[in-house]
């Protein structure tokens, strides 16, 4: 049950996305997400689903795979759409009772939202699916870096961020663990209203946080064992580089931004 | 108490990229009062296996019966289940929390909604009988040493008065002497309390002195399912899967091949000896 959590997980594959520099991919997400709350009209979704359908496909990551992170917003999905089609005013009002009314605008609406937000979780998860967490914050370092001389500290943010997605498997797993060991034991993890609940994470919460501490203070000697001291000086085995084809996703992210803008000018129905 | 498996499956992350099949169409009988060992390398099933028979996992298909109950029934009650069948996790660090060791103990005791009276006899019990200090019961656990740690571990299920207890890795990370001071623990406990013990490894040594049945795991399949005696004989197929017969088994086996007539079959290292001496006599 628990491991079904997907945040973070990546998909090993052998793909072009897969290999293009970090920093390329997000830029591209980050275009991505513009053009998703900036299109307008049929002609803008179209480009934006053909784009989106081909970087999938490009990935090698079974569209499956990819659904089953929508899993976790479907709460989230249908609240949106049911406030955003009962609440909206309109100018035809099809239905009304009380509060609230079924209206042309809040149909559109409701339909745009639900699909930004599928699009959105859709493209943002193809990023964390093809890149590893390390290559990530290598590249997040790497674009924030200017940031360093007005004394932000990147580098330790950047650090702690990969330490932070590496344990989180590592935390789920432990969980596990110990939920089976507690109910080994006869602990109830499901049944009881809120107070009980809560009573019954004791036995969950006390040893995951003891082996939380441990952990870190095991990591901290065993980076200081290797002279770990902070960004100063420090170089990489692998330092970011681009090469031809992240420069034809450069070049491809500005020929699909300018497309939907383009469309959002020149087609800009029937939303 | 006897659990039957009847043609057993086990597949982890079933219909995703990460699918993997644990447990291989697992047929086996388990009677009152035997001493088990479970013995398999890395990824074997051994662990998967253990979690099945107190309903931990639920098995992808396949049958278990525990006392002639198919415990999948929908009326079949899991918390009965476990409190027949107890699992010591191979961490103790896991299942520890309490304030004192003695709490600890009455943890799962006090799930079975006994009274307090009950639960702190139990607990007492338990301590006991796992041979731990009476002058640490009221410490916390969590400045013990592995062995003693292991030791609350163990009592804080046997206080729930299992009939069969399942130990994984119960040594794992034990100094030689804590080790022995465990399995002996365990040895004793079969003998003075009764009850079915299954004993889960991946060292031979460990398990050749105790046990009288030795179930050998390969692959998520059951490779050999017999008394040590007949088990050991297969050391050079054990070898091709990463384990290894005891010690005495390569000797008995090389003075055998010298020219002295020993007994290849000797499991342990009494045997041996005794059977070395008659043989130069």
């Amino acid at each position: 049950m628990i491991r079904d959590i997907t945040i973070g997980q990546y998909y090993p594959a052998e793909s072009a996305i897969h290999k293009l520099d970090p920093r390329v991919k997000l830029f591209s997400t980050l275009i991505y997400i513009i053009a998703l709350f900036c299109f307008r009209g049929i002609a803008g979704f179209v480009i934006i689903t053909a784009a989106l359908a081909a970087v999938i496909k490009i990935s090698k990551v079974p569209f499956k795979f990819m659904v089953k992170g929508l899993k976790a917003i479907v709460i989230l999905l249908l609240i949106t759409g049911v406030f955003n089609l009962l609440f909206t005013p309109g100018d035809i009002t099809i239905w009304s009772w009380g509060p609230f009314k079924l209206t042309d605008a809040g149909i559109s609406n409701a339909i745009l939202m639900v699909l930004r937000l599928i699009y959105l979780i859709l493209g943002t998860s193809l990023m964390t699916l093809t890149t590893t967490p390390n290559q990530l914050t290598d590249g997040l370092e790497k674009v924030l870096g200017p940031l360093n001389k007005i004394h932000v500290p990147v580098h330790a943010i950047a650090m702690m961020m990969s330490i932070a997605l590496r344990f989180i498997p590592i935390l789920i797993e432990e969980t596990d663990k110990i939920m089976k060991a507690q109910m080994a034991r006869g602990a109830d993890f499901e049944n009881g209203n809120l107070i009980q609940k809560a009573r019954n994470m004791i036995p969950l919460l006390i040893p995951l946080f003891v082996s939380a501490f441990r952990r870190a203070d095991d990591l901290a000697m065993a980076m200081e064992a290797r002279c770990y001291s902070g960004g100063e000086g420090r170089t990489k085995m692998k330092p970011l580089t681009y090469d031809k084809k992240d420069y034809i996703a450069y070049i491809l992210d500005s020929v699909f931004i300018v497309l939907v803008v383009a469309a959002r000018v020149f087609v800009p129905f029937p939303m | 108490m006897s659990i039957i498996l009847d043609k057993v499956n086990y597949c982890y992350s079933e219909g995703t990229a990460y699918q993997i099949q644990a447990l291989k169409d697992i047929n086996l009988e388990i009677l009152d009062g035997q001493f088990i060992g479970i013995i398999g390398h890395t990824g074997s099933g051994k662990s998967t296996l253990t979690q099945l028979l107190n309903g931990l996992l639920k098995a992808t298909s396949g049958n278990i019966y525990v006392d002639g109950k198919d415990i999948y029934d929908e009326d079949y009650n899991m918390r009965d289940l476990r409190n027949k069948v107890g699992l010591v996790f191979q961490y103790p660090d896991h299942q520890l929390f309490e304030t004192t060791n003695f709490e600890d103990v009455c943890f799962g005791p006090k799930n079975q909604g006994l009274d307090r009276k009950e639960i702190e006899l139990r607990a007492f019990e338990a301590l006991r009988n796992v041979g731990f200090p009476e002058e640490l019961y009221y410490q916390p656990p969590f400045d013990l040493s592995g062995g003693q740690k292991r030791r609350v571990a163990i009592a804080g299920v046997l206080a729930m008065k299992p009939d069969v207890l399942i130990l994984d890795e119960p040594t794992a990370g034990l100094d030689p002497a804590g080790r022995d001071e465990i399995l002996g623990l365990v040895a004793r406990m079969h003998k003075e309390l009764g009850i079915t013990i299954i004993l889960v490894s991946h060292s031979m040594e460990d398990v050749a002195k105790y046990v009288d049945r030795l179930i050998v795991m390969n692959q998520g399949e059951v490779m050999y399912d017999g008394a040590p005696k007949e088990v050991f004989p297969h050391y050079k197929e054990l070898e091709a899967v990463g384990l290894a017969a005891p010690q005495v088994t390569y000797l008995m086996h090389e003075l055998k091949e010298k020219g002295l007539d020993v007994n290849v079959n000797a499991t342990t290292v009494k045997e041996a000896a005794e059977d070395i001496l008659h043989a130069l006599q």
